[in-house]
């Protein structure tokens, strides 16, 4: 299946009857070693077969109700919309359990491993938000579990290295280049490449060679799915513009996804600007522009020299940091049906501590890219904002900048 | 040079058919590790010692097919200043003694243009390439372009590879099969995969180019048994950079180990 995706089937179809998109547009792809190639068409077998089972479905969707806690709430947040002059509704990503929408994919993918007999899961993680959701899905079934973090990023976000261990997963330090989210892919695709007939690759966003994009997509829409939903129950429209942080993206498409046929739904994603665009210390891909490149098993946005050496991503925020994205979020950008912006650190710091403060609601600093962004707009009638984590993982890293 | 210009193609499938010993012996040579310069000394020693064929890789950011030892190696040789231009270098100063084949990451092979990289690489005197991350499904372009200029495209098959795969791999090969005779990244290991001999077989009854066996070969004691399962050519990579990391000279300590093997695959009446 590699034809042209025809993106945003409606949400009440329930994601059954999509393609699985193989590209999208010119990007996407599978540019992986021959070794995982079996893997991968077994992979998508197996999910256009999961999908369409009743007792896959029903087990998932009971788990996403009972387990994970879902549908979460469409939330106005009051105090914030009278700062900007507008009404501004967060997507609760936060409320769900272990603390953002990472856990939407975990369980999914977690299911569908077993169905395939495959008793050992590895991810790879950044802010450790899709580490810990990993681990919870493997405490919950009984499965082994190996997350990879690079080590910088276990420094960073030492709180959720250890609600990890505590759930029973090895944390395999990596140490390369800048011993982050790069690396700790590509460390688990090597592991991957090694273990391949034992063992499922959960990946954590809607990167990777084909059919991951458009599988874990499939398994985030429901964000999308529930506050295009909440939205038209509670205001009785549509929002006129759908915000999300985008690192590999995954927040982004499964809330974008909804509203991709909303052709009056502006969409935006918000990058990491780092210490600004200018500076070439950022992870901003999408937002940069240039020659798309091949990273991770596609061809999308990716920071590169001209050689074609993949240069190092920087941002505050662990889950940002991340070189390339989503081949979808490619296609978006070039469709002109979404658009997709930068916020640095310091305006997403500032984000973080004004939310907090406002709401009552700390938001991850990856969730704080997104807020800035709205937070920075003079205009617009009505938002919604996947707000995608809680930020106590946060607390050390961004009270040690303030002081800083 | 005769008037007629021998594609990469004809020429490593000269160096099957000329070698002397039980299979080609290809020595995999990490381009500027430890320095460019070395690396061409390096690949010297190799030819000096019995080297038939001679793979050269491309030092690259996320080597995703390939263990620490190369990995590292490859870091080593960014840091220390080599680009594409400088490992070229390297392929034109020994491509006269030894068909050279690139092993190179497919965004490396996009980044300037397919046609621009090609023509350099041609430039360079090369026989062919090796993209360990573009399997067949995304190859057709390159094959293409490689077949127009006479650059043998060679493909990797692995013991996960299915039948049908295989056949349509092994149809399309130039130059050689690259058989990845383990489920793995490269790196040495004490023993062959259990289905390594399996996996040969497999590979040459897919192909009519010759079968080349790498992926954990490290000692002339495997090179033999690769041998004796069939294999046309031995592909040894990890031992080797970790012979240039470890050697005092690593020119010599790699000729010395390239040595060794080149015995390994002597034919059985000089054994």
């Amino acid at each position: 299946m590699s034809a042209d995706e025809a993106p945003g089937a409606r949400p009440d179809r329930g994601g059954s009857g999509l393609p699985i998109e193989h590209r999208f547009g010119p990007y996407g792809g599978q540019f992986v070693p021959e070794t995982l190639m079996p893997a991968l068409a077994e992979l998508e077998r197996a999910w256009v077969l999961a999908r369409e089972d009743e007792g896959y479905r029903s087990e998932l969707n009971g788990l996403l109700r009972d387990f994970a806690g879902r549908p979460t709430p469409l939330y106005l947040a009051r105090r914030l919309s009278e700062r900007v002059g507008r009404r501004v509704y967060f997507k609760r990503e936060d409320l769900n359990h272990t603390g953002s929408h990472k856990l939407n994919n975990a369980l999914g993918q977690a299911l569908l491993a077993r169905r395939m007999g495959k008793r050992r899961i590895i991810a790879e993680t950044g802010a450790g938000q899709h580490g810990v959701a990993t681990a919870t899905v493997c405490a919950l079934l009984g499965m082994e579990c190996v997350v990879y973090m690079g080590v910088e990023d276990m420094r960073r976000q030492l709180p959720n290295v250890q609600r990890m261990e505590l759930l029973g997963a090895t944390v395999a330090p990596v140490d390369a280049g800048a011993s982050t989210l790069k690396e700790a892919t590509s460390a688990a695709i090597r592991d991957w490449v090694t273990s391949v007939e034992s063992t499922h690759y959960v990946i954590g966003s809607v990167v990777g060679p084909a059919p991951y994009p458009a599988l874990v997509r499939d398994l985030q829409r429901v964000i999308g799915d529930e506050a295009r939903r909440q939205m038209l129950e509670r205001e009785g429209r549509l929002p006129a513009r759908v915000v999300a942080c985008v690192g590999g993206g995954s927040n982004a498409i499964g809330t974008f996804t909804a509203f991709i046929d909303d052709a009056a739904v502006e969409l935006v994603g918000v990058e990491a600007g780092g210490e600004g665009i200018d500076t070439g210390h950022h992870g901003a891909p999408l937002t940069v522009g240039g020659r798309p490149g091949i990273l991770h098993g596609s061809r999308s946005a990716v920071m590169q020299d001209e050689e074609g050496q993949i240069v190092q991503a920087h941002s505050i925020s662990a889950g940002l940091d991340y070189p390339g994205a989503g081949p979808q979020h490619a296609h978006l950008r070039d469709s002109g049906r979404a658009r997709y912006v930068a916020v640095t650190d310091d305006e997403a710091l500032a984000a973080f501590g004004e939310v907090a403060r406002l709401e009552g609601i700390i938001p991850a600093l990856e969730t704080a890219h997104a807020l800035a962004w709205v937070l920075a707009q003079p205009d617009g009638e009505l938002d919604l904002v996947c707000l995608s984590g809680r930020g106590d993982k946060d607390l050390a890293e961004a009270l040690g900048r303030e002081r800083a | 040079m005769s008037p007629v210009r021998t594609t990469g193609i004809e020429r490593i499938a000269e160096s099957f058919a000329a070698t002397s010993k039980r299979a080609a012996l290809m020595p995999y040579v990490m381009g500027g590790f430890p320095s460019l310069q070395e690396s061409v000394r390096i690949g010297e020693a190799c030819v000096g010692a019995g080297a038939d064929i001679l793979e050269l890789g491309m030092p690259y950011s996320d080597p995703l097919a390939d263990g620490p030892v190369i990995h590292a190696a490859g870091t080593r040789a960014l840091a220390a200043g080599a680009n594409v231009a400088g490992v070229l270098g390297v392929a034109r100063a020994l491509a006269p003694s030894v068909p050279v084949v690139l092993m190179c990451y497919a965004n490396m092979v996009f980044a300037p243009g397919l046609e621009a990289f090609l023509e350099r690489l041609e430039q360079s005197g090369a026989c062919g390439l090796i993209v360990p991350d573009l399997p067949q499904g995304e190859a057709g372009e390159v094959l293409e372009e490689c077949d127009r200029r006479g650059l043998a495209l060679v493909p990797l098959v692995a013991p996960t590879t299915t039948g049908e795969r295989l056949a349509s791999i092994g149809g399309r090969a130039r130059g050689f099969l690259y058989t990845v005779s383990v489920v793995g990244t490269t790196g040495e290991r004490r023993a062959l995969g259990e289905r390594f001999a399996e996996v040969v077989a497999a590979a040459k009854s897919s192909t009519d180019v010759p079968v080349a066996l790498g992926f954990g070969i490290g000692t002339p004691q495997q090179a033999a048994e690769a041998a004796d399962a069939g294999a046309d050519g031995v592909i040894v990579g990890t031992r080797l950079v970790r012979a240039a990391d470890e050697g005092d000279d690593p020119a010599s300590a790699v000729g010395a180990v390239v040595g060794e093997l080149a015995a390994g695959l002597a034919p059985t009446d000089r054994r």
